[in-house]
């Protein structure tokens, strides 16, 4: 009987929980009027979330790219067909790793960032005493940095795969010896602009929307200790990864 | 016109403000004047507590508490640790709703406004959290100067000249260039303090302003409080442990405990309180109506039976 109680109180804390998010997701949804007389949050919430990000979105793009590339021409070497390694390495970044690895990064890096700033605020009274000055902290907190972050992500997304692009070229034809020509003309008659890549974007503008949520609703509702602050960064982190490979799965199976 | 109305109004309260904490003459005499005038003026009381219920969880904070405070004074609420006097601050600025029973202030009851009536009341309102509460990613000239950018479009010259007297008032003109992360403890509380009186409130709430403050900042913050409040006119409602400190500039005290008001009166009225409880709680006695040891079975008992719990 214990048991069965512990059970239902878990889910109902759950779905209470739940309930607050999206309560929270419409009021800072409604706030997006707000941005207008304060674009220079906006501005200053793009650069913590975004430009701050670029560095490791860029490093992992020209990464991931080489790595493909390798990957790519020991598989294609054997049949034949290492002449569509550019191909191979553009269709994987744009629809699948760009998306899917740049919104696992920006979880670690700007979303538990997020979270953290926005739980210390909470801990250090700083929420409750824009409350108390007559200012709303979703129009000057919350709004800001969840629209930086849902603009931010699509545009990190598509430099990582730019990057990746690069340096599959510099592996797959610097180094191994692909046809320079055929690396960017498979590219391009392959790729397609609206099938390919704004799917892969579509893809990155829902991952920025639910990994920001996610960041700035657990910064909000954690506890306001030290111990309740890493403890809802680390929700951020873990929460957004599966968010972001579960909605990939589901979004690759409506789109593609 | 309207500039200029803003301009005199608050003007005016901050050259009191300042000549009484540069110590001229006629500032001085208002001060002690102030110290010994006490008058009850519970019949004009700014804010009504009444019938005041609310639980955390399954404990019970408040049960029934009912008290004013009165208009134009400083009044102190004590009580022991976990009472519930910080979220009795919150529930009078509107941050927590009653579970039963009302909290007015100034006429309106503060858990039935709509959000833009509760912020238009807020901006008569100020608080002084425990921590400060300033913006860490601004200097202090920029923390004073928040509201008055979020709330008005006064030119920058007007904002600028507003905010250094207040930082004048409570003494950091020379530290509006620092960050919070700049500043001690007491610093900070000036240059809260300073945020809270940016938009003229009519009423200051205060949470243990003194807690953790050595001598030289404690003494500030005491004048400050006091001067500040019979300069401007305002309301000053304070939470502190610290009793001596807080008793010396309070017109009017309110205990309470358990969730309900043990005693009010002045200070003077309290120092000779026939209430044995009160008498403990202001004398700091170790045992007496609460007890030294929480209720348990019977030592010696307990000691002999062998159990291990």
């Amino acid at each position: 009987m214990d048991f069965v109680a512990r059970f239902g109180r878990f889910w109902l804390d759950v779905l209470e929980r739940l309930g607050r998010a999206h309560l929270f997701l419409a009021r800072t949804l409604g706030a997006i009027g707000s941005l207008i007389p304060r674009f220079g949050l906006l501005v200053r919430q793009l650069h913590a979330v975004g430009v701050m990000t670029l560095s490791i979105v860029l490093v992992s793009g020209l990464f991931v790219g080489m790595v493909l590339a390798l990957q790519g021409y020991y598989l294609l070497e054997g049949f034949g067909a290492e002449a569509a390694l550019g191909q191979a390495v553009a269709l994987t970044l744009v629809r699948e790793l760009g998306p899917v690895v740049t919104g696992l990064l920006f979880a670690g890096r700007a979303g538990s960032a997020m979270t953290a700033e926005i739980g210390l605020m909470k801990a250090t009274e700083q929420l409750s005493g824009l409350e108390m000055m007559a200012v709303d902290p979703f129009k000057r907190v919350y709004a800001p940095r969840f629209f930086a972050g849902f603009l931010a992500l699509p545009m990190l997304a598509a430099m990582f795969s730019a990057v990746g692009v690069v340096g599959g070229y510099l592996v797959g034809v610097e180094v191994l010896g692909v046809d320079a020509g055929a690396y960017w003309s498979n590219m391009q008659s392959s790729v397609a602009f609206l099938d390919d890549v704004v799917q892969g974007l579509i893809k990155a503008c829902v991952f920025g929307f639910v990994v920001s949520w996610i960041a700035i609703f657990e910064g909000t509702d954690c506890i306001p200790t030290s111990e309740g602050v890493s403890a809802a960064t680390t929700r951020t982190v873990v929460y957004s990864s599966l968010a972001v490979l579960g909605l990939d799965f589901v979004l690759t199976a409506i789109m593609f | 016109m309207r500039v200029t109305g803003f301009w005199r109004r608050w003007s005016w309260g901050y050259v009191d403000a300042i000549e009484t904490l540069a110590g001229t003459d006629g500032a001085k005499s208002l001060f002690m004047n102030s110290m010994s005038d006490k008058t009850n003026v519970v019949d004009d009381p700014l804010v009504c507590v009444r019938d005041l219920h609310f639980t955390r969880g399954s404990k019970p904070i408040f049960r029934g508490l009912d008290f004013d405070v009165p208009r134009g004074q400083v009044t102190t609420i004590l009580g022991p640790s976990g009472t519930g006097k910080t979220t009795l601050l919150k529930m009078i600025g509107g941050q927590l709703k009653p579970l039963r029973g009302t909290v007015s202030v100034d006429g309106q009851d503060v858990a039935r406004l709509s959000r833009r009536d509760l912020y238009a009341l807020r901006k008569r309102m100020g608080m002084l959290f425990q921590s400060g509460a300033l913006l860490t990613d601004l200097s202090v000239f920029e923390n004073v100067a928040f509201p008055l950018r979020e709330h008005t479009s006064l030119p920058e010259s007007l904002i600028s000249h507003l905010v250094l007297m207040r930082l004048h008032a409570v003494g950091l003109r020379g530290a509006r260039d620092l960050y919070p992360a700049e500043l001690s403890g007491g610093m900070a509380r000036r240059a809260a303090l300073a945020r809270a009186l940016v938009f003229d409130p009519m009423m200051i709430m205060y949470d243990e302003p003194f807690t953790g403050q050595d001598p030289i900042s404690m003494g500030v913050l005491l004048t400050l409080i006091r001067t500040v409040n019979q300069a401007l006119g305002l309301t000053s409602l304070m939470v502190s442990h610290d009793l001596a400190e807080a008793l010396s500039i309070s017109d009017y005290v309110v205990i309470i405990s358990e969730g309900v008001v043990v005693e009010t009166g002045t200070p003077d009225e309290l120092k000779n309180s026939e209430s044995a409880w009160t008498r403990q709680f202001l004398s700091g006695s170790p045992d007496g109506p609460v007890p030294f040891q929480l209720s348990a079975p019977d030592y010696a008992e307990e000691l002999l039976s062998g159990d291990r719990r």
